[in-house]
């Protein structure tokens, strides 16, 4: 009995999960059939550029710095073992590049912006604006999707490039001021063993993450249920899915680029 | 114009609208009365493809529009929301003038804000309110610049869902008139919801009561003093005794 209700239960999850894949799948494909097809909203698009990118980086650059200088002292503590202290600034520079730049990056825009997407739209639709867009006949996918889910997959790369070159600087400030590095020598090993594709791998990362982030907000949001609980739900939900995607895409962008 | 028949919805085990038969004619002005919570909205947003219905054919100038939304349909209709569903993200005028600043009949910036400001006057309210966002405006100034937006781009059929809710006497009595120059001067198509009696003799030209997911009775206003219809009796004098139960 108790067996059969287990099994029930866990038959039901799956379901649940599957079917909600399969929409969130709907959802990804209609949103880029939108961005290919006019209407376009230049002005939606680079508002939320702005919303998207610019108001993120101050949150992206603190996480890098920090990240970057706790790397190096971390490094610093393990080559020591075997007298290797000279491989912290090239480690720190492809640990941030290939890792953590895109991964904690992605992960402060999830907590940032696919929370405000899934807020935003929610309330749009839980107030009716939406149906209110459709009577106005334009399609809340391009005037509200489209323009968010484009600008952050276009911005958050460059958020990402950005944190790249803050991380390695928080390395280099810890590894001169904290653990004695030559400020030259330092530099100088950090670009002669840093490969083009570490930093191009983690900006093709950075795209997918952004893409995700404001699939899963846009997405949360367009479903929400009504009343101010259903917009906690969906807020809360954009946020999880969102954070927990990008580490599983994470892990599969990493296995594939490894292998290739 | 419009043709609704056998309209049925449901909301989970709810059953809201259970056969809706209506027809709305070429400039009349049609007032849907009933009680709250028996799907008057809900049918609204039916016609505009909002809602699919579960059953039944919607249909406009002959042709089968149900479940369907085409830009070309939508072009034609206004709507006025009950909770009046203004964009919070841009001032007052940009939300009226949101279809002509857009698409197709897209006007220069300076057009479409005048229009919007002519438009605001309308409704009773300044230039000034015309920068100020939503979210600064009391709910009865929101609800009229959710008027001024359902017609700003002066559209066929306009829907109002209880456009003087909220609104003081003096303004309601404006709100009404407004209505109903659309309708014998603009030619317009209305339908109107409303619980307020005042504006039901000031606008319809004919009324429908909706009642437990059905048409229970329409007929003109004059019929709807005089009718022996119980139902419709107890709802235009407000009676708490009667066929309809208060508690819903
Ligand atoms: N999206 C929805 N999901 C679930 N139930 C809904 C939805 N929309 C409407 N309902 C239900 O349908 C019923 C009719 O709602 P509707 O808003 O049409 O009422 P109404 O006649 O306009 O009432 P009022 O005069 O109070 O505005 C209500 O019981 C409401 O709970
Ligand atoms: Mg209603």
């Amino acid at each position: 009995m108790i067996v059969t209700t287990a099994l029930a239960r866990l038959g039901a999850a799956t379901l649940g999960l599957l079917a909600a894949t399969g929409r969130l799948t709907r959802f990804a494909g209609a949103t880029l059939v939108h961005t290919v097809t006019p209407p376009f909203y230049p002005r939606e698009f680079l508002h939320a550029c702005m919303q998207i990118g610019w108001l993120s980086l101050p949150v992206v650059g603190l996480t890098a710095l920090f990240t970057g200088a706790a790397l190096a002292l971390q490094i610093y503590a393990g080559g020591a073992r075997f007298s290797a202290e000279s491989v912290v600034p090239s480690i720190v520079a492809i640990g941030m590049a290939r890792e953590l730049g895109p991964v904690l990056g992605g992960l402060m825009v999830a907590a940032r912006v696919a929370s405000s997407i899934a807020a935003e739209i929610g309330t749009m639709k839980v107030t009716e604006q939406i149906d209110a867009l459709v009577t106005l006949s334009t399609n809340p996918m391009k005037y509200l999707t489209v323009p968010r889910v484009l600008a952050a997959t276009l911005t958050v790369p460059l958020l990402v490039g950005i944190g790249d070159v803050i991380g390695i600087m928080g390395g280099w400030l810890v590894g001169v001021n904290r653990l004695d590095f030559n400020s030259a020598t330092y530099l100088k090993n950090t670009f002669d063993y840093l490969e083009p594709w570490d930093v191009g791998s983690g900006l093709v990362k950075g795209a997918a993450f952004g893409f995700i982030v404001a699939l899963m907000g846009a997405y949360h949001g367009m479903t929400s249920a009504r009343g101010a609980q259903g917009v906690g739900r969906a807020t809360k939900s954009a946020v999880v899915a969102a954070s927990v995607a990008i580490l599983a895409c994470n892990y599969i962008l990493t296995e594939v680029f490894f292998s290739a | 114009m419009i043709g609704l028949s056998g309209i049925e919805k449901a909301f989970g085990p709810k059953k809201v609208l259970r056969g809706v038969d209506l027809s709305v004619a070429r400039g009349e002005s049609l007032v849907i009365i009933g009680g709250s919570g028996t799907g008057k909205s809900v049918l609204l947003k039916c016609i505009l493809g909002l809602v699919r219905p579960d059953a039944g054919r919607i249909t406009f100038d002959g042709a089968d529009v149900t479940g369907r939304r085409s830009d070309a349909f939508l072009a034609q209709f206004g709507m006025l929301f009950q909770g009046a569903a203004l964009f919070d993200s841009m001032p007052v005028w940009q939300n009226v003038a949101f279809r002509l600043l857009r698409g197709p009949g897209r006007r220069p910036h300076a057009e479409a804000r005048e229009i919007a400001v002519e438009k605001l006057r309308r409704v009773g309210l300044g230039p000034e309110v015309a920068d100020l966002f939503p979210a600064e405006l009391s709910g009865g100034m929101q609800k009229r610049v959710g008027l001024a937006r359902a017609i700003a781009a002066e559209p066929r059929v306009i829907f109002f869902d209880e456009p003087t809710t909220g609104l003081d006497p003096i303004m309601a009595g404006v709100i009404n008139d407004l209505i109903r120059d659309l309708v014998t001067e603009m030619g317009a198509t209305a339908i109107t919801i409303t619980h307020d009696m005042s504006s039901v003799r000031a606008i319809a030209d004919r009324v429908a009561m909706l009642h437990d997911g059905k048409l229970r009775w329409e007929g003109s206003v004059a019929q709807m003093d005089s009718t022996d219809d119980p139902y419709v009796a107890q709802f235009i004098h407000g009676r708490a005794e009667g066929p309809i139960a208060a508690i819903r």
